[in-house]
């Protein structure tokens, strides 16, 4: 096998995972152009990063609910909530703001295990327990808030939403700590990768040819690097950039490797197969929608720190962006598909068509009109592509006979007729 | 007497299976006229090729009906010409009322606006000639089955019907619904409606049909004229299974040791109607290495018995004792009772043995996922390790085990999932026709597998629908009969007569050897 048709294979299995990336950069080098340069001046990309880490680290318990073949419409208002518990509780009670935010996370992860109760043990479908919540959530923000916005929050928590990285070491004009971090980052990254294809050369699975595998290496190094170097050009990473980081970082590492995860993709495949093979289905569902609470109450606080005050308008559509970053990324809407980092780059879709059509003085209503025309766009494509892939027989599967099934009653049918013996009355 | 339908020389073919060969059919005006043969033998591909939903052109043959040569596309063909057909899993819509459900799809409207003044006067009608007295407005939800099951002649009646199919109409209902039904059916037949009936139930099918038609591996075998041929259970049973046994079996010396697994006085509910009895009061016992197969017709309460020792997966209120290795067990979960060292290998595969977007090596850790835990994470390098090492004993045809399950044959499919539950090491396994929709070259593979898991000193079950493959695999077998064991036979005394003698033991009656 040639490398040119190993590499139709990889990309052919692949076109899902890349497909999208491809998109984000191909409407990053769009606006970059449309817009004179101006998408990717440091202080733009800083703002496009703080601006869009709420509902990024929605998107991330998002897509867990969606995968474990849930919905979350709750998280706008939970998050608008958690911000005006967190703004209260600081100035009308005095508590210090990393308590405030313990608490609120506390509080948030128990409005999801109410979610999760309802939908787990109850079995109400959680597209109307969350439904009940958004109305439920944004009612008792105006209680808490009284109708008013409460400003003056302390400078601790603001900089959840808009501090950067201290500055450290000698004086470079760039953000030192971020070029660290960034350095520390990609040779991980690479050692992840090197032990990677070390165990899969030694279990005998096809690997990347090594100039690809090289080329790889070094387009993540040099993303990494980018990236950061644009940022340290203004101030360096936002905090809320960390923090968002860390978590796709965690939340990727529990999708992919660990049991949870693994039972979360089993109930979204096929929840009776799971049943059956020993999953606590339950606790699993219970456990996505109490996550998907911690994260809304985080991102409520975020967004509350950003705008530096709470108020009732706060978080309103995040559900909708947050689901759309998840399905733009992949995500299927009959659950057991998706990834934390797909959701993540859908979500970068999301924001920089905002954020470059802005730049160009698109009306805001033309906006939402084209977000809502790409998120068709990216889901039919996925459905074309799934399509086509599963009538032509995917990669690698050399038995002709397991091409082009027969329907699913006919396979029914030929089960009850293969009788044994059937060969030798014929004969 | 004129026949209304005769089916001449069909013959069905699905890919790399000869569903139907050479078939002949041929039913009297007003007659019941009964349909016979093991599950699989081919009853219910012939009814839809006669009733359209395989249509004209799918199957080889000519169908007659009413001496005309009929060409039948879809079902609507079939119903226009007076050919209804009464499904197992009735057709009706829970939420809709009686009345709308006769009516569906041949609504009494003109121009697309219902008259119910004319739905509901002939509803009514209907129904009084189908002995139900309920009103056309309830909804559907609030019958029992067997009114439901009247429900649906009604409907068929609804639509002028001359030749009326019912399959397996009885299996649902109880005596007195099932002799109702039957009395109704002759009923029918006084009014001319010609009547085709499959059924398990023999004593049914000699108590009111006038022919028999026996298939078998999808062949016609005979047509008995039951009056004149005086014809009783034992000779429809003869025609059923009269096959020989002619299968091959890997060769197997069982080491039978002692008692591994007891069920003690075990009866299981309907898990929604609390008061049906799916299982009742079942005693059984598997040995260390021996494999112990249950036999029983659809809807005996095989699969209902298996899931409900595994786990409590199936049923409600049930009681009784399972005892494994000498301690009593009380399983509240499907984990739990893989924890216990039960293992269970559906019946349908695709649906709940697999989930068909993972790979290989993630389907065959799914059970035992828990003993690759390392740390917070799964050993991925050692599931690899442990998938690889199934993939080369249960030769499963892959390229590597990183590929989607959903591309795998029936045959390695079925590979994957035996492996998923070898993993678990089970003490107990509970196959539930571990070889439905395999060819014979992977069937033989499995039996193989099956041996070997019982040398290892396990205890297996196999629950088959083919009577061939437990006399050649088990060393003992529990007959199965309206969720009541009904018999036990050792390996020598067994043959495909007795256990069928022993599978249509209908409640009341007693067994007659």
């Amino acid at each position: 096998m040639s490398t040119a048709s190993t590499m139709k294979g990889l990309l052919r299995g692949n076109v899902r995972q890349y497909g999208m990336v491809i998109a984000l950069v191909a409407i990053v080098v769009f606006f970059q152009i449309k817009t004179d340069g101006v998408l990717l001046r440091p202080l733009n990309v800083t703002n496009l990063l703080t601006q869009n880490a709420s509902i990024l680290i929605l998107a991330i318990g998002m897509v867990m609910v969606i995968i474990a073949r849930h919905i979350d419409l709750s998280v706008g208002s939970v998050a608008a909530f958690i911000g005006a518990i967190a703004a209260t509780m600081m100035t009308k009670w005095d508590i210090p703001w990393l308590i405030a935010v313990i608490l609120c996370l506390a509080l948030g992860a128990a409005i999801g295990a109410w979610h999760g109760f309802w939908v787990a043990y109850v079995g109400i479908p959680a597209f109307i327990v969350t439904l009940s919540s958004m109305l439920l959530f944004r009612g008792l923000t105006l209680v808490v808030l009284d109708g008013a916005t409460i400003g003056n929050l302390p400078k601790g928590f603001q900089s959840m939403g808009n501090g950067f990285l201290p500055e450290v070491g000698p004086d470079t004009d760039l953000a030192n700590l971020t070029l660290v971090i960034a350095a520390l980052l990609a040779v991980f990254l690479v050692f992840l990768e090197f032990r990677k294809r070390s165990s899969a050369i030694r279990y005998n699975f096809e690997v990347l040819p090594l100039p690809v595998f090289y080329a790889k290496l070094v387009a993540i190094v040099g993303a990494i690097f980018w990236f950061s170097y644009i940022l340290a050009q203004y101030r360096g990473l936002p905090i809320v950039g960390l923090i968002l980081f860390v978590l796709i970082g965690i939340y990727s590492f529990v999708m992919e490797r660990t049991i949870i995860g693994r039972h979360v993709y089993a109930i979204g495949g096929n929840v009776d197969a799971a049943t059956m093979s020993g999953v606590r289905t339950r606790r699993i569902d219970f456990l996505v929608m109490t996550n998907m609470g911690l994260l809304a109450a985080l991102a409520g606080m975020v967004t509350a720190a950003r705008l530096t005050a709470a108020n009732p308008k706060a978080g309103t559509n995040f559900e909708l962006d947050a689901i759309a970053a998840a399905f733009i990324g992949g995500a299927a809407v009959t659950g057991g598909v998706g990834t934390v980092i797909g959701a993540i780059i859908g979500g970068f879709v999301m924001g920089v068509l905002n954020n470059g059509m802005s730049l160009m003085g698109t009306s805001i209503d033309w906006q939402q009109a084209v977000k809502g025309l790409v998120l068709l766009a990216a889901v039919a494509f996925d459905v074309w592509n799934k399509k086509r892939t599963s009538v032509g027989g995917g990669a690698g599967s050399e038995d002709a006979s397991t091409s082009a099934p027969p329907p699913d009653d006919l396979v029914d049918e030929i089960n009850q007729a293969a009788v044994p013996g059937t060969e030798e009355v014929r004969t | 007497m004129k026949p209304i339908l005769e089916m001449r020389s069909i013959t069905k073919e699905f890919p790399g299976v000869l569903a139907l060969d050479d078939v002949n059919l041929t039913v009297n005006t007003g007659d019941i006229h009964a349909i016979c043969g093991e599950n699989g033998a081919g009853k219910s591909t012939l009814m839809k090729v006669l009733s359209g939903v395989y249509p004209h052109g799918s199957y080889a043959g000519d169908i007659v009906f009413e001496g005309e040569v009929v060409e039948f596309k879809d079902i609507r063909q079939s119903e226009a010409a007076g050919i209804v057909i009464i499904h197992q899993e009735l057709a009706l819509i829970p939420e809709l009322s009686i009345a709308e459900n006769i009516f569906l799809g041949n609504e009494n409207a003109s121009g697309g606006i219902i008259s119910w003044d004319r739905t509901n006067r002939q509803a009514i009608e209907l129904l009084a000639r189908v002995g139900l007295a309920e009103n056309p407005l309830t909804p559907v939800k609030h019958l029992g089955v067997g009114k439901q099951q009247l429900v649906e002649i009604a409907k068929a009646l609804s639509k002028e019907v001359k030749l009326l199919i019912l399959d397996e109409p009885t299996a649902a209902l109880n005596d007195d619904d099932s002799q109702h039904l039957l009395g109704l059916l002759k009923g029918l037949q006084d009014k001319g409606i010609t009547s085709i009936m499959i059924s398990h139930k023999l004593n049914e099918i000699e108590q009111i049909s006038d022919a028999i038609t026996i298939l078998r591996d999808g062949k016609t075998i005979e047509t008995l004229a039951v009056a004149e041929d005086k014809v009783d259970e034992d000779r429809i049973i003869r025609g059923m299974v009269g096959r020989d046994l002619e299968h091959r079996f890997p060769d197997h010396e069982p080491e039978i040791g002692d008692v591994l697994l007891e069920v003690r006085n075990w009866t299981v509910m309907h898990p929604v109607d609390g008061s049906r009895t799916v299982i009742d009061n079942a005693n059984l016992e598997v040995h260390r290495g021996e494999i112990v197969g249950i036999a029983g017709l659809m809807g005996a309460g095989r699969t209902e018995l298996a899931r409900s020792i595994f786990g409590r997966s199936y049923g409600s209120h049930i009681e009784g004792q399972l005892i494994l290795d000498g301690k009593e067990l009380h399983l509240k979960s499907v984990h739990a009772a893989i924890e216990a060292g039960i293992a269970y290998l559906t019946e349908d595969r695709k649906a709940l043995g697999l989930n068909l977007l993972d790979d290989i090596k993630r389907s065959v850790t799914a059970a035992g996922i828990d003993k690759l835990r390392k740390g917070l994470t799964v050993d991925q390098r050692e599931e690899v390790v442990v998938a690889e090492r199934y993939r080369s004993s249960m030769n499963i045809k892959t390229p590597t085990v990183n590929e989607g399950v959903a591309k795998l044959s029936g045959g390695n499919q079925q590979k994957v999932v035996l492996s998923k539950w070898m993993y678990t090491d089970p003490q107990v396994l509970i196959l539930d026709e571990p070889t439905r929709g395999i060819d014979v070259g992977a069937k033989y593979e499995i039996y193989g597998v099956i041996q070997r898991l019982a040398k290892q000193g396990r205890g297996v079950i196999v629950i088959s629908s083919e009577l061939p493959e437990l006399l050649g695999l088990c060393d003992r077998i529990y007959t199965l009969a309206e969720g009541r064991i009904t018999g036990e036979l050792d390996r020598a005394e067994a043959d495909q007569e007795t256990l069928m003698r022993y599978m249509t033991t209908t409640h009341g009656q007693e067994v007659r050897r």
